[in-house]
């Protein structure tokens, strides 16, 4: 997978090492920010994100946990309360189950109980999605999920540029924010402007500018999605791709603003369909712009399955490109 | 600033203090529960009467600068702390003037300027939040303590062994107290445990660990200082299992099918308040006008709060969405 290049001075990267650019350039930037999380440390992280930052941070600021999620997730939230500004890797979304009651319970009601004389500025990390032949307890895309929390901000960054330039707005923002890394991208490589630079954690993004039909994405659905795009063109259909980058909130007025142009739109979630965030924002299409469209709204979700193991099946069961240009060309007619 | 050192002194000045504290929060809850029953108050209501000697053992020898995570029985850590008692109780009318500025409610006391975080529904759930905050204190090589006050209920969450072991792992500055009252709700305690002395499970993450008899008030005391003083020296934390009772119901819709009347009626007689008064009494420590005085003082006080809840604000429902993000954020 590539990306196109913004600007002229670039350099060749992962989104691996864009994230740990991110999170090395925190720890340089605030000596408030540290990292802690399960195998962050001697490890490397489980995805070799944070390779190298233990010796270049020492063991307090790149702190490796016992596998006791809701502890350091509550850990991280205490101390966000108190001044620091923590950033906690949950490993995979898979994992964030066993901290839901910190997160949901703890970090996103405390300013709301408190009246406001406490806040949360912490971030806290997660890989998210299938793909790997990890099977049913290590695929899930709850990321959906967490944005149905008031309290908390949810985002999903699907490029390089993301990657680099969500967690340092995230950190600044004074409530708790989650931020879902998709499996798949880490090993994605392509250019990144050498001044990358922090990025809005609030707007939806404009991929591909197109005309016949919205598809409205995020996170490791973008790629697949963009390709879907590039087919849609070769059979004469204009796609424009909608990238949420942030989940909660949703940035309904580029949302709307797409639709408003295509009349069309088909959503793309890794999520599971029934309660997702797809239908979520079909809906808030419908209760905004429906009398824009021409046509039913299309979804392209996961199968209500838990994700099996084998490839084919995995396969199947997700997203893929070819799907999204079925939808879309029965959406377009 | 209060006295650190590790014993108590029992000047009659202190013990007449320590009195005037717990009858404070008991007549305090007293009212409380008519209140709930005229209906001034709703929700939960979980009332500390029995277990007033903890908190009044514990919170005045903390710092200013320390800081308390309580539960969902919190009112008496709050008003010990200093939370004001108007505010506490317009806090339980739902009203602006709360302490919380009414969002929370009875189980939900927050207050900044004593450095009290709640006011934690979740049993257990603020154990991490206490580790926590202990860790930034720890990072930044500040000499805070956190005290962490919680049940018997909570030991057989996940997150209290997380916590402990965290804490001791870390060597963070918490106090953990435990509030032993020998029931999770209606559940006894040997129902819930297959080991029921609780302080054991802390020393096997090998922190120091003692029991006190919860009841008496000037036990706790000395049993705070000392854990507070070895908190100061060594940073380490400290467990403190207080074994208590609780007296009322556990929440105003609570028969209490599962104790009997006989044993709440024979903890009642060992209460902390009528314990420490009659050892008062018989060491001639207190006089009928002192007792008179602490009444009269204590029934003022609520009598003004209650007319400072009463003549508090609603918060205007146009305001609903406050208080979700920081104000001028999403």
């Amino acid at each position: 997978m590539k990306q196109d290049a913004a600007r002229s001075e670039t350099r060749e990267l992962t989104y691996r090492e864009a994230v740990r650019e991110a999170i090395r350039d925190a720890l340089i930037r605030d000596p408030r920010v540290f990292l802690m999380g399960e195998d962050v440390g001697r490890y490397g992280g489980c995805y070799a994100v944070s390779k190298g930052l233990l010796a270049e941070f020492g063991p307090e600021r790149i702190r490796d946990t016992p596998l006791s999620e809701s502890g350091f997730t509550g850990a991280g939230i205490g101390a966000a309360i108190a001044g620091m500004r923590p950033i906690v890797e949950l490993m995979t979304v898979n994992f964030s189950l066993l901290a839901l009651d910190q997160i949901l319970n703890t970090a996103a009601t405390i300013r709301h109980m408190s009246g406001s004389q406490f806040g949360v500025p912490l971030v806290i990390r997660m890989a998210t999605g299938a793909g790997r032949q990890l099977a049913a307890q290590h695929s899930h895309s709850l990321e959906g999920w967490y944005a149905h929390i008031p309290g908390l901000k949810v985002l999903a960054p699907a490029t390089l540029e993301d990657a680099r330039g969500m967690l340092w707005t995230a950190l600044e923002d004074p409530d708790p924010v989650l931020i879902f890394e998709h499996v798949m991208l880490y090993n994605m490589q392509g250019p990144l402007a050498a001044d990358a630079a922090p990025v809005d954690i609030d707007k939806a993004a404009v991929r591909r500018v197109g005309h016949d039909i919205s598809l409205v994405t995020y996170g490791g659905s973008l790629w697949k999605t963009l390709e879907a795009a590039a087919e849609l063109a070769k059979a004469g259909i204009d796609a424009e791709v909608v990238d949420l980058r942030s989940l909660r909130p949703l940035d309904d007025a580029t949302i709307m603003a797409s639709v408003a142009k295509t009349r069309r739109a088909v959503i793309v979630d890794e999520g599971w369909r029934s309660g997702s965030i797809s239908a979520e924002i079909c809906t808030r299409i419908i209760e905004q712009a429906f009398w824009e469209l021409d046509a039913p709204l299309g979804r392209v979700c996961s199968e209500e399955v838990p994700i099996p193991y084998p490839r084919h099946l995995e396969q199947a069961a997700i997203p893929q490109a070819a799907k999204i240009v079925a939808a879309a060309k029965s959406v377009v007619g | 600033m209060s006295d650190t050192a590790d014993k108590p002194h029992l000047s009659r000045a202190h013990e007449l203090d320590l009195l005037n504290r717990m009858i404070r929060i008991r007549r305090f809850e007293d009212k409380c529960a008519e209140l709930y029953t005229q209906e001034k108050i709703r929700g939960f209501l979980h009332l500390y009467d029995g277990e007033e000697a903890v908190a009044v053992g514990v919170i005045p020898v903390l710092e200013r600068r320390d800081r308390i995570v309580s539960t969902y029985r919190e009112h008496g850590h709050a008003l010990v702390r200093g939370v004001p008692m108007k505010a506490a109780l317009a806090e339980l009318y739902g009203k602006q003037e709360g302490c919380s500025g009414g969002r929370g409610g009875s189980m939900h006391f927050f207050d900044r300027e004593t450095n009290f975080y709640g006011g934690n529904a979740i049993v257990g759930g603020g154990l991490p939040l206490a580790v926590g905050l202990a860790l930034a204190d720890h990072m930044r090589g500040d000499n805070i303590v956190t005290a962490c006050f919680f049940g018997d209920g909570a030991v057989a969450e996940g997150e209290f062994h997380e916590s402990l072991n965290l804490a001791a792992l870390w060597a963070l500055p918490v106090l953990f107290v435990c509030e032993n009252n020998l029931y999770a709700m209606g559940t006894a305690l040997a129902l819930s445990e297959s080991e029921t002395d609780l302080h054991l499970k802390a020393a096997s993450y090998r922190l120091s660990s003692e029991a006190v008899d919860g009841m008496d008030v000037i036990a706790v005391e000395a049993a705070a200082r000392r854990a507070v003083a070895a908190i100061r020296k060594t940073g380490k934390p400290y467990f403190l299992e207080c074994r208590t009772y609780r007296l009322r119901a556990h929440s105003m819709f609570d028969a209490q099918l599962y104790r009997d009347k006989a044993e709440v009626e024979a903890w009642r007689q060992k209460g902390p308040i009528v314990r420490f008064e009659s050892w008062l009494e018989a060491n001639h420590m207190i006089h009928s006008e002192d007792l008179a005085s602490i009444e009269a003082g204590v029934a003022a006080e609520i009598s003004e709060a209650v007319a400072f809840a009463e003549a508090g604000t609603w918060e205007p429902a146009e305001q609903l969405g406050r208080f979700t993000y920081a104000e001028g954020a999403v």
